[in-house]
């Protein structure tokens, strides 16, 4: 790209923009589908400009009219004699057209006061022709069970490797897209150990790949990384986002609670690639499995890993009900990928869920034991009833998997019911003191009936709904997270929202087949991450052509490989592990690596144990980021800058944002600063030349050979560089004394400060926080 | 007009509007701070279009918020009533059996506390104004008082949180955020949000950093803690043995190795990080200016009070609030802890007001003599007020006051603002008697000052369209200039 002076730059701005008209005008003269769709054309335009009014909210209902469905829709209208809605066939005498395409404020809808109109001419237009082919209304797809379908023929039959290349590329086809070649072996291999393990390869082993490299190799490398105990951390990152994990209690006092066994736990299960309609099943409910094991009722910790309140003076049903209507939300966003909270207060705007069939699922939750205040900070305890205690007998014996020291017993805030059933009723407006119409326990009807007779009307009941293979919902729901963490997207882009208002698949059959599968599959988590690493589509490489910018720059299509930043945790891992300091312990209690001074107490209310931040020492400071203390007030904030979740409720997707912050971590964290001059010093140690140790820093971090340009980039630097601390220009001592790990005296100061400069330079390339 | 052409960019993704613009990207990184979302691709899309909605009265904000709730009844809202009935019980016709917290709910008795500082009338509106604000008193004519501020939360933790976020549970954008969201930045080298924290010796209750969250927008919209130490920026310095020309070229290095690698992949995002480093570099230079008071003449030292040397303090928070909405920083929020006198209050609240009193006119008088009063909203209030009655025992010269959502003080000045006295309480300081402002109307005329509908700012999330005041709020048009 060439160097433009301002002036160019400025037009160039203005012929952007001007193209973005162009475009825009192109699309809205595109081509209408033959056969409309309700689900896929239709449903998105009502719900979006018309179901705020005219949807299953009963309250909200103007002109008592709706149209979510066929009878009302069709019915006359109650306002208006003689007049209808919507007549099938009919689009002229349809009341609806009238409305949507009428200038008269007074007339038209939406009514200029929404602010949400008006219509495009598209979507008049998609609006017109099916009303013309009839007003064929359909179930939402999400809640429709999912099938498998046939393959579709694909006439690039050299690409597909297994069934979703089939999916893929007849989309791509569709869209005018060719499949990008091959990725480099090398690149492959980066892709995935970042995607089972989380951590990059060492040097050594991305040689012998490239050198060995073939479809055997290529499998072989996916079975060694599915089976490395570092695949349970890499998902749990994810699963931690969703079971909103903290090392704290939250709120103004924010105390230490020690739910980190329950962390363990989820990275042993998936480890043992626990089916995931058993993961569930023990976290949702756990506890009332016959003879409930201790490691099955540690798991139902999912449940009651929200905040809690320490704060003198609360009113306890207060809050009791706030945990409540968080295990919900985690509950319905992280497993069925439905927002449900608008009906805490009223009936759902967009989707089919009342206010009542709310409160039926809190009713699942609101036996819970738990009390809603157990006393102030002063009283404070590391877990909150009901408590499971695991013994060091029975961390030795039963829970290996929990990495304790001999500190005796440790508590886990769990799940537990009462004996006798409390009461649920619907709470009015949401408001905690003002109950309404008593329910019963119920799962969402909209999703899949719930049999009394099958089910048993409690917790354990709703997890078997839950896993049941009629639910439409669960198994696409896990089956695009896992999407998500492979492409940086979902088949499903909104990953926590299937409901109406949600993007609509961009594969729906690829999900549909993907979820099917996996469920014919017992759940095997393995097995469908190894179907997508397997495929064509994945092994495509990243290179982005100018053709892709002009088609498809979000990558919708998959016509190459993404580029993904790295997640936060992610980073730090990378840092560490390829300057050697990583400590690679498995689970235990969280640790605290450095962090800029006064933070934490800075904040405080100056109560609780985590008012100073007391920095970890030794082994502890080189954890993976996943062990990383999570204080809810006040996250990690190298882990916060790079877009980590703050925890405060269960999460399902992050950003990835650039910042300029992002780059001051890059260059000055002592983390950052401490591996560069670790890895530097290593290398001098084992006295190779200067481009030896460039290549090995290279390729160590970056996971491929420097060209020959960028090696002279590199090796000038150095040399720049140590002419600089040779000549005392810049201070060798100083830079090098930066963390706890010790400096090697025996080596020459203005050496290893030049590599170290290097190194550090090699890490802020874009390239090295990224895969791609 | 590139700022305009950029605006019309926000329905595009980043990726689309970085390949649509097939150029060097000189100010891509200004882009993402002016433009929000620009830079995010991701489906939760913007749904905007010509902002500001009209013309703003303010520019920016200074946000000047005592953390633990002060007390009105010491400070704003004048009830001689209260001395004359002190220690009889709060009439059961006026308490009306609203909730109380559980630290005197159980109390047996709720005797009136009449309050021990004298007041007196001050400004051509003759607000009443307690002796322990004798700086405030000075500037009183700049100020609007809003004595019927009223909120739902009677705990800390919510209340705060309504107040930043507009709810009291749940990971909802700050307003800074909205209006980083809204507005954007308007120095390129500077955060859209700042934030600065303080405590005083009075009871603590701390502050959390979701109060200054993004939320569900991108977080470029989240505030930049500032401080006013040697590091005002996490991880802003160089370290040790490192300086400006040698940071120059290390990065020159980065982005040469940066552009080859762009050669390999034609991903525009390469590029787009190119430019966060450039940005980076300028904020090296740009933020130890701004936050560097050792510059400031020895008048504006006096003014705001010796404390304004010391990093940390509210005075030294106050003066670096100045700097950074002088260099354009759209919103500057301050949290001054210690408010929550729940016991021994007189004492308490002399040395809150000591802490804070002086910095809090200064900043006043100090906009106002550099001709920027008139575009900067400045915000000074808590998280709800207290009790009429006594918390615990009362004793002739001693009393606590339990926490009182139904009506406090607040006072707004400069941008927009008619300075004035808003709002009547009961005579018991209880109830509000007249022209009740509810948080959401506070936040819907904050936005409007801004030049923002509070209904059009929004931003469609997980299948709704969020506003900062949900879905109530009314501009009070009798506070607006």
């Amino acid at each position: 790209m060439p160097k433009i002076n301002f002036l160019a730059y400025f037009l160039a701005f203005f012929a952007g923009f001007c193209l973005w008209n162009a475009c825009k005008s192109a699309n809205g003269a595109e081509e209408l589908p033959d056969k409309i769709s309700y689900n896929f054309h239709i449903r998105p335009i009502l719900s979006d400009k018309c179901f705020a009014c005219h949807g299953p909210d009963k309250n909200q209902q103007k002109a008592g009219l709706r149209l979510d469905m066929a009878e009302a829709a069709y019915a006359p209208l109650k306002e208006t004699s003689g007049a209808f809605a919507i007549v099938p066939g009919h689009p002229e005498s349809s009341e609806l057209i009238k409305r949507i395409t009428s200038q008269d404020p007074d007339y038209q809808m939406p009514t200029p006061d929404s602010h949400l109109g008006p219509l495009t001419e598209r979507e008049v237009k998609l609006l017109e022709k099916w009303i013309r082919q009839g007003a064929v209304y359909e179930k939402h797809w999400a809640f429709l069970k999912p099938v498998k379908t046939e393959l579709p023929k694909v006439s690039n039959r050299s690409f597909p490797r297994n069934e979703i290349d089939h999916f893929t590329v007849a989309k791509m086809s569709e869209k005018g897209l060719k499949p990008n070649p091959v990725a480099q072996p090398e690149q492959l291999l980066k892709r995935l150990s970042l995607d089972l393990t989380g951590l990059l390869p060492t040097a050594s082993e991305t040689e012998n790949f490239v050198q060995q490299f073939s479809d055997q190799t290529y499998e072989q490398a996916i079975d060694r990384l599915l089976a490395s105990p570092h695949f349970g951390e890499k998902l749990a990152v994810h699963w931690m986002d969703i079971s909103r994990y903290s090392d704290s209690y939250g709120y103004q006092d924010d105390n230490i609670r020690s739910q980190w066994p329950y962390r363990d736990w989820v990275i042993h299960a998936f480890n043992q690639n626990m089916p995931y309609d058993q993961f569930l099943t023990w976290q949702l409910a756990g506890d009332m499995l016959p003879n409930a094991s201790k490691e099955q009722v540690l798991a139902t910790a999912f449940l009651r890993n929200h905040k809690y309140t320490e704060e003198g003076g609360v009113i306890p049903e207060e809050y009791r009900v706030e945990y409540n209507l968080d295990k919900v939300k985690t509950y319905t966003k992280g497993v069925l990928a439905l927002t449900v909270e608008c009906a805490q207060c009223h009936d759902h705007k967009y989707d089919p869920i009342t206010q009542q069939d709310y409160y039926q699922l809190y009713a699942f939750f609101n036996n819970s034991k738990e009390p809603g205040f157990e006393g102030d900070v002063s009283t404070s305890k590391p877990a909150k009833t009901p408590i499971l205690t695991l013994s060091d007998a029975e961390v030795k014996e039963t829970l290996r998997f929990i990495q304790k020291k001999d500190t005796g017993a440790v508590m886990v805030s769990v799940m537990g019911e009462l004996d006798t059933l409390r009461s649920t009723f619907i709470l009015q407006r949401g408001a905690y003191d003002k109950p309404g119409a008593r329910v019963k326990a119920k799962a969402l009807e909209a999703v899949l009936t719930f049999d009394s007779l099958q089910y048993p009307a409690n917790r354990f009941g709703l997890a078997q709904w839950t896993v049941s293979k009629d639910n439409p919902l669960t198994a696409r729901v896990f089956v695009n997270q896992i999407w998500q963490e492979i492409f940086g997207a979902g088949l499903v882009k909104t990953t926590g929202d299937f409901g109406m208002q949600g993007n609509l698949p961009t594969h729906p059959e690829l999900l549909d087949w993907l979820a099917v599968d996996f469920m014919e599959h017992q759940w095997d988590i393995k097995r469908l991450l190894k179907q997508i690493l397997m495929s064509a589509t994945y092994r495509q490489s990243a290179e982005v052509t100018e053709h892709h910018l002009q088609t498809d720059p979000d990558n919708l299509y998959l016509a190459r490989a993404p580029r993904l930043r790295l997640k936060a945790e992610f980073v730090r891992d990378m840092v560490l592990k390829t300057s050697g300091l990583l400590v690679q312990t498995i689970g235990g209690p969280s640790v605290k690596p450095y962090q800029p001074k006064g933070l934490w107490e800075g904040a405080t209310s100056g109560r609780g144990v985590l008012k100073t931040y007391e920095q970890d020492k030794d082994s502890s400071l080189y954890r993976r980021g996943l062990y990383t203390f999570v204080k809810l007030t006040l996250p990690p904030p190298s882990m916060i800058l790079f877009d980590a979740s703050n925890r405060d409720q269960c999460e399902v997707k992050r950003a990835r944002t650039n910042t300029p912050l992002q780059a001051f971590i890059m260059m000055n964290d002592p983390t950052v600063l401490e591996a560069s001059r670790v890895f530097a010093q290593r290398m001098l140690a084992e006295q190779g030349s200067l481009t030896d140790n460039i290549n090995r820093a290279f390729q160590t971090i970056l996971c491929r050979k420097p060209s020959s340009k960028e090696m002279g980039i590199l090796e000038t630097y150095y040399k720049d560089q140590l002419a600089q601390f040779t000549g005392h220009k810049l201070d060798a001592q100083k830079t090098l004394a930066v963390g706890d790990s010790p400096v090697n005296k025996q080596l020459d100061p203005a050496a290893s400060a030049a590599l170290m400069k290097v190194v550090n330079t090699i890490y802020n390339l874009e390239e090295a926080i990224t895969k791609s | 007009m590139e700022k305009e052409l950029l605006e019309h960019g926000l329905n595009m993704n980043r990726r689309k509007f970085l390949s649509r613009l097939s150029i060097g990207l000189g100010s891509v990184a200004l882009g993402s701070l002016l433009i929000p979302d620009l830079f995010s691709g991701d489906d939760e899309e913007a749904i905007m279009a010509g902002l500001p909605h009209f013309a703003p009265k303010a520019k920016r904000v200074i946000y000047l918020f005592q953390n633990g709730a002060p007390s009105q009844l010491d400070l704003y809202d004048y009830k001689p009533k209260l001395r004359e009935m002190q220690g009889q019980d709060l009439p059961a016709s006026i308490r009306m059996g609203q909730r109380l917290t559980g630290m005197t709910a159980n109390q047996k008795a709720f005797p009136l506390a009449g309050s021990r500082f004298n007041f007196n009338q001050y400004g051509e509106h003759g607000m009443w104004l307690s002796e322990l604000l004798p700086y405030t008193s000075k500037v009183v004519d700049d100020i609007c008082f809003i004595r019927t501020l009223y909120t739902e939360a009677i705990n800390h933790d919510p209340a705060l949180t309504f107040f930043q976020t507009g709810a009291q549970v749940g990971n909802r954008p700050s307003m800074g955020a909205w209006l980083s969201y809204g507005l954007g930045s308007s120095n390129k080298n500077l955060p859209a949000f700042c934030v600065l924290l303080s405590k005083g010796k009075g009871n603590s209750q701390g502050v959390y950093s979701k109060l200054w969250t993004n939320g569900f927008l991108d977080s470029i919209h989240q505030g930049v803690q500032f401080s006013s130490g040697e590091n005002p920026v996490l991880y802003l310095n160089n370290p040790e043995g490192i300086d400006k020309a040698d940071r120059r070229k290390m990065l020159d290095q980065v982005a040469k190795l940066n552009e080859e690698n762009y050669q390999n992949f034609g991903d525009p995002e390469i590029k787009a990080k190119i430019q966060q480093y450039e940005m980076a570099y300028r904020m090296q230079t740009a933020i130890p200016e701004v936050t560097d008071i050792s510059k400031e003449p020895e008048s504006i030292v006096k003014l705001y009070g010796p404390d304004c040397l010391v990093p940390g303090t509210y005075a030294a928070n106050c003066l670096l609030a100045r700097k950074l909405s002088e260099s354009g920083v759209r919103f500057v929020q301050l949290y001054h802890q210690g408010w929550d006198a729940h016991d021994n209050l007189p004492s308490q609240i002399v040395g809150q007001c000591k802490d804070t009193d002086q910095a809090s006119a200064a900043l006043i008088t100090d906009l106002k003599q550099r001709g920027l009063l008139d575009e900067t909203l400045v915000i000074w209030g808590g998280e709800f007020g207290r009790t009429n009655y006594c918390q615990g025992v009362l004793t002739a010269d001693n009393y606590g006051r339990d926490h009182h959502p139904r009506c406090f003080t607040i006072w707004m000045a400069g941008g927009g603002i008619k300075p004035g006295v808003y709002g009547e309480t009961d005579e018991f300081g209880y109830n509000i008697a007249s022209n009740p402002v509810h948080v959401h109307d506070f936040h819907a005329t904050a936005l409007h000052l801004m030049g923002l509908d509070h209904e059009k700012l929004v931003y469609k999330h997980l299948g709704r369209r969020y506003r900062l005041t949900d879905v109530h709020g009314n501009v009070v048009k009798d506070i607006v200039a």
